[in-house]
């Protein structure tokens, strides 16, 4: 009875979990190379128009309290190791959305002496969102995305939970 | 005596930081909370543009040079384009002189807005920040409606321009700068009376006039401390001439000033907007330009949001350019974080640093 208890509580713990993350996702964003205009468009997704706060993400400072990394621009040779860095100093789960042309793919930097190459070369990424640079628009929608595929990742978890406490049981 | 047993203890800040959405990096040495010196370390926006423009046609460099930078991409491509058609020995057609005036200046309210909101934030003063940046999306939205992009606007060829005006267009335009007019008279007091924002913004990161001068600042950093500088007004370029504008100085020299005097900016961009409107001259938008440019070399000197914004190109006669420099405002006004950092408190740095409106991927390049 113990064990059963116990598999439910792991049920429990994932549906709560994945309640949280996805409802309140804290965001960081690192530019590693970008010309602002991913930037500035980031920001202006925040802001009153667009207010991506209503979807709980907020940006936030410190990689250590944030959940998604959200990048942009291609990786610069000096930019590197700190993208590196701040990925590692994030506590999983972490998720990574690389925000525009050239953090996708170079873009038009491709081939300058500086830049190393694009954000999945250095990281692993997660959702990707095109566009010189995207509109707000499609920067909520990839997010939005990216929380979507959470909670059915999260789901499968709790069902995958349940399905072991069912086993145990029969 | 005491002090000099003391070590120096120094703050490290960047290239990640809470402050700023660029990379770039800081160490503030501090006493206590009194600051005593300061350092930049800058370079990781650095792609290596300059080089890469040398392997790209004279009309695809257009285009990646706009990408120097996002807030500014118009006076990039502006430069540009005005230097490579005094090489060629080509004028753009008075209309597309006066259409590039008309997107520069409505660039520079993008660009004073943002600004007005990024420095509010580091001031804590997030409402003001909020709001500046909901009325920043009107001139957005009249950017998009002209050229069909909200932050590349892509509206330079070489010889001419892409984006026309019709009535319909112009009157669009008129209700966005009306409405942000009113707006701006708002932010003005704000900056002007506001107690609490008046006390990190009064008597902090003073620069003399002489001074900014030592220092080579540009832009309204400079003119808040009462250098008269001013590319537009110096030596006028595009259509400045047909549509001049007065310069906006302030003899504070502090970052009260600096507020006051890029507010002051926006009345002033939105006077010419409306004149160019009002007067727009009829005609072609664009003038033939040869694929390959002949030899020689020039200097192209225009007036960015951020300050004079300068363009050597060398021509060697093929359809790529030999050599393009680019000087950048922000390289110039560095000087005034590392120059008025000591003394003042830990916490006016990023309002000292904001101040002068820094742009790391235009600095870098």
């Amino acid at each position: 009875m113990a064990t059963i208890l116990g598999k439910k509580w792991d049920e429990a713990l994932e549906q709560v979990k994945t309640w949280a993350r996805v409802n309140s996702p804290w965001a960081i964003h690192f530019n590693s190379g970008s010309c602002n205009g991913c930037d500035i468009e980031i920001l202006a997704t925040v802001t009153p128009r667009y207010d991506l706060e209503r979807f709980g993400v907020k940006l936030q400072g410190s990689p250590r309290h944030a959940d998604i990394l959200i990048c942009t621009g291609p990786v610069t040779l000096q930019a590197r190791d700190r993208l590196k860095r701040v990925y590692e100093q994030m506590p999983e789960p972490k998720f990574v959305v690389a925000v525009g042309s050239c953090a996708i793919s170079g873009g038009v930097f491709q081939g300058c002496y500086g830049v190393v190459g694009h954000i999945d070369q250095v990281i692993p990424v997660d959702a990707y969102i095109p566009g010189c640079p995207p509109r707000p628009e499609a920067i909520i929608d990839g997010l939005v995305k990216l929380l979507g595929s959470l909670q059915a990742k999260g789901e499968a978890t709790a069902g995958e939970a349940r399905h072991d406490s069912a086993t145990a049981h029969s | 005596m005491e002090n000099e047993t003391r070590e120096k203890f120094i703050i490290p800040i960047g290239p990640q930081h809470p402050a700023l959405k660029e990379p770039g990096h800081f160490e503030f040495s501090v006493d206590g909370e009194t600051v005593t010196g300061a350092t930049v370390r800058l370079g990781y926006v650095h792609r290596g543009i300059e080089k890469a423009a040398e392997e790209r046609n004279w009309v695809q460099d257009l285009y990646l040079l706009e990408r120097i930078c996002g807030i500014c991409s118009h006076a990039h491509a502006l430069a540009y384009s005005l230097g490579v058609e005094k090489l060629a020995g080509v004028t753009a057609p008075p209309r597309a002189q006066a259409i590039r005036q008309l997107v520069a200046e409505l660039e520079r309210v993008h660009s004073h807005l943002l600004w007005l909101g990024v420095s509010a934030h580091e001031a804590g003063f997030d409402t003001l920040f909020m709001f500046s940046w909901r009325d920043r999306e009107t001139i957005m939205d009249v950017l998009e409606g002209l050229t069909g992009n909200r932050v590349n606007y892509s509206v330079n060829v070489l010889g001419g321009v892409k984006a026309d005006i019709d009535d319909a267009r112009a009157d669009a335009i008129r209700r966005g700068i009306d409405f942000l007019e009113e707006r701006t008279q708002h932010y003005l007091k704000i900056a002007t009376s506001d107690e609490t924002f008046l006390r990190r913004t009064r008597g902090v990161g003073y620069t003399s006039r002489e001074q900014a001068e030592e220092l080579g600042l540009v832009g309204p950093t400079a003119r808040a401390a009462n250098v008269a500088r001013d590319v537009r007004v110096d030596v006028p370029y595009a259509a400045y001439t047909d549509f001049p504008v007065q310069m906006t100085l302030d003899t504070r020299g502090d970052l009260e000033a600096r507020f006051v005097v890029r507010i002051r900016e926006l009345f002033e961009s939105y006077r010419v907007v409306r004149q160019i409107l009002d007067r727009l001259p009829a005609g072609e938008l664009t003038a033939r330009m040869p694929r390959r440019i002949k030899e020689g070399e020039t200097v192209s000197r225009i007036e960015a949001p951020r300050g004079e914004l300068f363009y050597f190109i060398k021509s060697n006669g093929s359809d790529k350019p030999e050599r393009i420099k680019v000087r950048t405002p922000s390289i110039c006004n560095f000087a005034v974080v590392t120059g008025t950092a000591k003394g003042h408190q830990l916490a006016d740095m990023p309002m000292i640093l904001a101040g002068m409106d820094p742009c790391f991927s235009c600095n870098d390049r």
